[in-house]
């Protein structure tokens, strides 16, 4: 499937540690494990964090290429799914041993355009990640689909590999601009993909839809939503489509050809999307994804309350504690781009990572900061715990006159339950970000100097 | 100061040059390899490691040995300098003349000479002037013709004047395509005041577009010079240079100096040297001087043992003694260029006489603040800044910080071509990255109560920075520095420099035909005018054949006030500003946008406002973010947002906060820095 608007599904793969999902096919081999980096909360039958891990993995080609995307994609001729599916599945085991997670609570298959893999491929993958790991029976399993790419029968092919839960790249319900973003599909693909999806997947299919699409107006947009919003199902992501240096829109762009909406258009395009959805009965519950019947994305959350994953496939992501090397912090992590590379080295050694770097516990709580806010419900008090114990929300964000600024504006809540934006200020958290940053740098170095000034 | 506009062929070279060339004296070069390789005498290169030794053909023989300057007697002595515009030819000139009197050799390399020349050019800013003695036999007898340049950043007329002191004629080189240029002007009436003989000499006159009987003509019009009097030449080929010399013995006069009246020497430069400090180069008016004289410094009142006379051929060459009428350098064991103050009066300590007259102080008329672009740089410039100021006693320095830029300093200028030439000095030289503030220039106020004279000292107060402006109240009238501009142009753009002139508060005060197509005007500019970016519109405006130079008119009254620039309600005080109450709206117009072009969008609006007092006169506003969150989050490569988040984070800290808006350095630079041209 195509990038733009997917790479934003978080592709990863998270772990529930302490919400107590997994308990009922928790095993006890945890006390296999002798290093633990870090517990849960404790209760009996909860995974602490580094237990657990969501999984991502990319599939790194597609049949052609969308005007707008700059994702490690590749269009290749042959595509050697043999090789492909057995390195994804040599790859897998690899990690997983690595990262001696005892659970894996989601999978998500994204790209390129993971509907073009065989659905044996998957199925392939699913079995091992559940040889080398728990892989609960209702743990969420997620398809990124091209509506081309696929018919029907391919579809329910992947329903009985395991997928249980589908995201169709729609991006938009006007043709003209599905040929300027670059589509293979038109309108009625979607639609019937999206049908097809729903009947196999009621309640777990989502869609994808780009906005600030170049020549479209306020009117437009409003209306193409609410028709998206009559046959879609339970969850929407919405992206506003950004230029990216070196894609073909960005130069049609560039050079006079196209012009994109203002950025006060699209502002109020957001929040228009915003308030639509909401009256339809969507809970809009991060920046971009909306969900009603609690029909949130599980592998994305994870994500964003910076959970462990685990990242398969040419250029991948990953972020989690390789304990079977001994290691006790989290690393980032990357897989090698080109899959042709990827796929040698992963031949020869396993795996294909192609950089890694171990992260402090500034640098997780940095990340689990600028994730978190994304959220509606923003970082809880009890969730900041688990990432940082050393230094509590309010440490962090009290005496700056900055932040104090922003609390006073309105743009983040702090309260009892933790600190959060409001609707204003989820759309300008970018312009936030980098002042939050700031403290909690400076907490963190104050917290240095003061153990430095005791141990003297 | 003198600025010159070039014809657009010439314009390929940067106007920095331009302005630079005339008065940023050219070296006096000489050949000499194993026996003439090519040398180039600059001031800076004296504290080279490797400096040439100058080995004269004609008196090689001689070279160890200190020259007898008394075989010239005063009615043997011609001194004399070349004033001339922009690349009308002077130092080709300066060239020649020294080749055929044998102080440099000639060689089929002149055209090497001649490129190299443009090179150094380009970086010729730290050109010292020299002074070169020659030897010249005309009619069977030998005379000493001393070549006197204006020492390297001449801004104002009696600088120029001072130089001319020492010399009983000029040689006017006009070029005989462009004709007279304003700078031609200005050095016209300077010599002309200083009742000098002059020689008008048109050179170029190879050149296919010569015209030399319409600028003959312009000559007789504008100097009332017969147009007979004009010497035709090409520097280049050599097409009568040797009249040239000829001339300089038949019409320019021996100086009047009597060798029998106690010594009185005139300091016209100075130069620094690292090991043997200070060398004045002196012009005698009386007597003579040799090694081992007390002589002293009317002007510091110190006395000092003479280590060294000689002449300057042009490099350094010892001589017994040196006689009335004759010029040449002194070493005497001064360790600062201040000693040798330039208008001072060197004299023996057993026969004090009076001191010449013209005597004054350089007066700095144009100040910038300069600041490292990174404070980290700060010592490393400041010892640039010294080094600088060492050989130019010219500039003023003040230490200044601001809370935008940090610490730096308050420099002052003769004018803006010092200011240039200082600049590309310290970057080039001494490769210091600097952030060079919008030149000012010093004000005046007249205060209005005894109360405050007695408390100020004087009745009239100068200052600089805004931060001094005496408030309204206090004062009876302020007044602002003046100048003389003189414009020479094809008629075709004379509306548009009128149009330009006016806008900039300038008076007409007369206006001339030099020919049929050339007119030269002459405006009352305040100096604050033309401090900026006058000399560019005017080069643009004219296509580049529009010429302009200046010259010091005193002070008068003006209607001034000061201007504050505000963030939402916030005065920011590196920003203040003096203007004239006419431009204010101009001048807080102009800041306003700027500052909103490079302050970015902020989660609040801003309002950017000039104001005078409680006034507000300009505004401009930048709205607040409405959206700025990224839609994707690239499936799990958080570490690409994460890189950039904190960059911005970085940034961030490095910004100043006023009130709750952030303000990048960058914007205080964009807003104080001069244009770029």
């Amino acid at each position: 499937m195509c990038p733009a608007v997917w790479q934003c599904r978080v592709r990863s793969i998270l772990i529930r540690a302490w919400s107590g999902l997994g308990r009922t096919t928790w095993s006890g081999q945890q006390t296999r494990f002798s290093i633990r980096q870090k517990s849960g909360p404790g209760q009996e039958g909860t995974f602490s964090l580094t237990e657990e891990a969501g999984l991502y993995l990319h599939w790194p080609y597609c049949q052609r290429r969308c005007t707008y995307c700059n994702f490690n994609k590749y269009i290749a001729r042959d595509v050697d799914h043999n090789a492909m599916r057995e390195c994804l599945v040599r790859e897998a085991e690899t990690l997983l041993r690595l990262s001696q997670v005892k659970r894996i609570s989601s999978i998500f298959f994204g790209g390129g355009t993971p509907s073009l893999a065989r659905p044996t491929t998957i199925a392939a993958i699913i079995e091992s990640v559940a040889k080398w790991a728990q892989l609960p029976s209702d743990a969420e399993v997620t398809l990124e689909v091209n509506p081309t790419s696929v018919g029907a029968s391919k579809l329910s092919e992947f329903r009985s590999a395991g997928v249980n839960r589908f995201s169709i790249g729609i991006q938009s319900l006007h043709d003209p601009d599905l040929v300027i973003l670059g589509r293979d599909h038109t309108s009625q693909h979607a639609l019937q993909t999206l049908e097809e999806a729903k009947k196999l997947c009621p309640g777990r299919t989502s869609v994808d839809i780009i906005f600030g699409r170049p020549g479209q107006s306020m009117e437009s947009w409003e209306k193409e939503l609410e028709e998206l919003l009559l046959v879609c199902c339970d969850h929407v992501s919405l992206y506003q489509l950004t230029l990216e240096r070196g894609t073909a829109l960005f130069k049609q762009v560039q050079d006079g050809k196209l012009s994109v909406p203002s950025e006060e258009l699209t502002a109020r395009m957001y929040n228009a999307a915003r308030r639509i959805l909401g009256k339809c009965g969507f809970h809009q519950y991060e920046v971009s994804n909306f969900a009603k019947n609690d029909a949130v994305s599980v592998h994305n959350l994870a994500y964003w309350k910076g959970r462990q994953y685990i990242g398969i496939g040419p250029g991948a992501h990953g972020r989690f504690v390789p304990r079977g090397d001994g290691a006790m912090l989290r690393e980032a992590r990357i897989q090698t781009l080109e899959p042709d590379v990827w796929m040698r080295e992963v031949q020869r050694c396993g795996h294909g990572t192609r950089k890694r770097v171990p992260l402090s516990q500034l640098g997780i709580s940095e990340e689990a900061m600028v994730m978190g806010l994304r959220m509606t419900e923003g970082i809880t008090h009890e969730h900041w715990k688990q990432i940082c114990s050393e230094w509590s929300l309010q440490e962090i964000f009290t005496g700056s006159q900055e932040v104090e600024g922003l609390l006073r504006e309105g743009l983040l809540i702090m309260d009892s339950r933790g600190v959060r934006c409001s609707w204003g200020g989820l759309a300008v958290l970018d312009s936030m970000l980098p002042a939050l940053l700031n403290q909690l740098q400076m907490t963190a170095s104050e917290e240095r100097q003061s153990k430095q000034e005791t141990t003297f | 100061m003198q600025v010159a506009v070039s014809a657009p062929g010439r314009l390929i070279k940067s106007s920095l040059r331009g302005l630079l060339d005339f008065r940023v004296h050219k070296i006096i070069r000489r050949k000499q390899s194993d026996s003439d390789g090519f040398y180039v005498r600059h001031r800076w290169m004296k504290n080279a490691p490797s400096v040439s030794v100058f080995c004269c053909r004609q008196y090689s023989s001689r070279e160890k040995v200190n020259l007898d300057m008394s075989i010239f007697p005063v009615d043997k002595i011609r001194n004399f300098s070349i004033i001339a515009h922009v690349d009308h030819g002077k130092s080709t000139l300066a060239d020649r003349l020294l080749e055929i009197t044998g102080a440099i050799a000639t060689t089929e390399r002149n055209k090497q000479v001649l490129d190299k020349l443009q090179v150094e050019r380009e970086r010729g800013i730290t050109v010292k002037a020299q002074t070169a003695s020659l030897f010249y036999t005309h009619e069977g007898q030998t005379y000493l013709l001393n070549l006197i340049d204006t020492p390297g950043h001449v801004d104002f007329s009696y600088e120029v004047a001072r130089s001319i002191s020492a010399c009983q004629g000029v040689l006017l080189v006009v070029d005989a395509n462009e004709g007279i240029q304003a700078q031609t002007v200005a050095n016209f009436f300077l010599a002309f005041e200083a009742q000098l003989t002059i020689i008008p000499v048109i050179n170029k006159i190879d050149l296919r577009n010569a015209d030399p009987e319409r600028v003959e003509k312009q000559i007789e019009k504008i100097f009332d010079i017969p147009k007979e009097d004009c010497i035709k030449i090409s520097a280049k080929l050599g097409t009568n240079v040797n009249q040239v010399l000829q001339e300089v013995v038949k019409r320019i006069p021996p100086p009047n100096a009597n060798p029998e009246d106690p010594l009185k020497a005139l300091v016209f430069d100075s130069t620094f040297d690292h090991y043997r400090g200070v060398i004045a180069n002196v012009a005698l008016f009386g007597g003579n001087v040799c090694k081992g004289d007390k002589i002293v410094s009317a002007h510091m009142g110190k006395t000092y043992e003479v280590n060294e006379v000689g002449v300057l051929r042009p490099q350094e060459h010892p001589t017994d003694k040196l006689y009335a009428g004759q010029v040449g350098y002194v070493i005497a064991g001064m360790k600062e260029v201040k000693e040798a103050q330039i208008g001072d009066t060197f004299y023996l300590q057993k026969q004090p006489v009076e001191p010449l007259p013209g005597f004054k102080p350089a007066k700095p008329m144009v100040f910038a603040g300069i600041y490292p672009v990174d404070q980290s740089e700060y010592n490393n410039l400041r010892s640039a800044v010294e080094k600088l100021t060492l050989n130019d006693s010219s500039v003023t320095v003040h230490r200044d910080s601001s809370p935008a830029l940090g610490a730096g300093w308050r420099l002052g200028f003769l004018g803006l071509l010092h200011m240039e030439v200082f600049n590309q000095r310290l970057e080039q030289e001494y490769n210091a990255s600097v952030i060079v503030t919008a030149p000012t220039v010093p004000y005046k106020a007249l205060l209005a109560s005894a109360k405050l004279i007695k408390e100020y000292g004087e009745e009239e107060v100068t200052f600089v920075n805004p931060t001094q402006f005496p408030d309204r109240s206090q004062v009876l009238e302020y007044l602002e520095p003046m100048v003389v501009g003189t414009i020479i142009t094809p008629d075709e753009f004379i509306g548009k420099i009128m149009t330009m002139c006016l806008s900039r508060r300038a008076v007409q005060k007369n206006m001339l035909y030099i020919d049929d197509h050339r007119v030269m005007m002459k405006y009352l500019f305040p100096l604050n005018e033309i401090v900026v970016d006058f000399y560019d519109h005017l080069k643009s405006l004219s296509s580049g054949y529009a010429s302009f130079d200046y010259e010091d008119a005193g002070y008068q009254p003006a209607d001034l006030i000061k201007l504050d620039i505000l963030l939402n309600g916030k005065p920011v005080e590196e920003l203040t500003t003096i203007a004239h109450k006419e431009k204010a709206y101009a001048v807080g117009k102009a800041m306003c946008e700027r500052l909103k072009d490079s302050i970015p969008r902020q989660l609040f609006e801003i309002a950017i406002q000039a104001a005078l007092g409680n006034k507000v006169i300009a505004r401009e506003t930048i709205k607040a973010y409405r959206k700025n969150v990224l839609a994707k989050c690239y499936g799990g490569d958080i570490t690409r947002k994460m890189k950039l988040l904190k960059k911005q984070a970085e940034g961030k800290k490095k910004m100043r906060r006023i009130g709750n808006i952030e303000v990048p350095k960058d914007a205080f630079i964009n807003v104080l820095k001069r244009n770029d041209k």
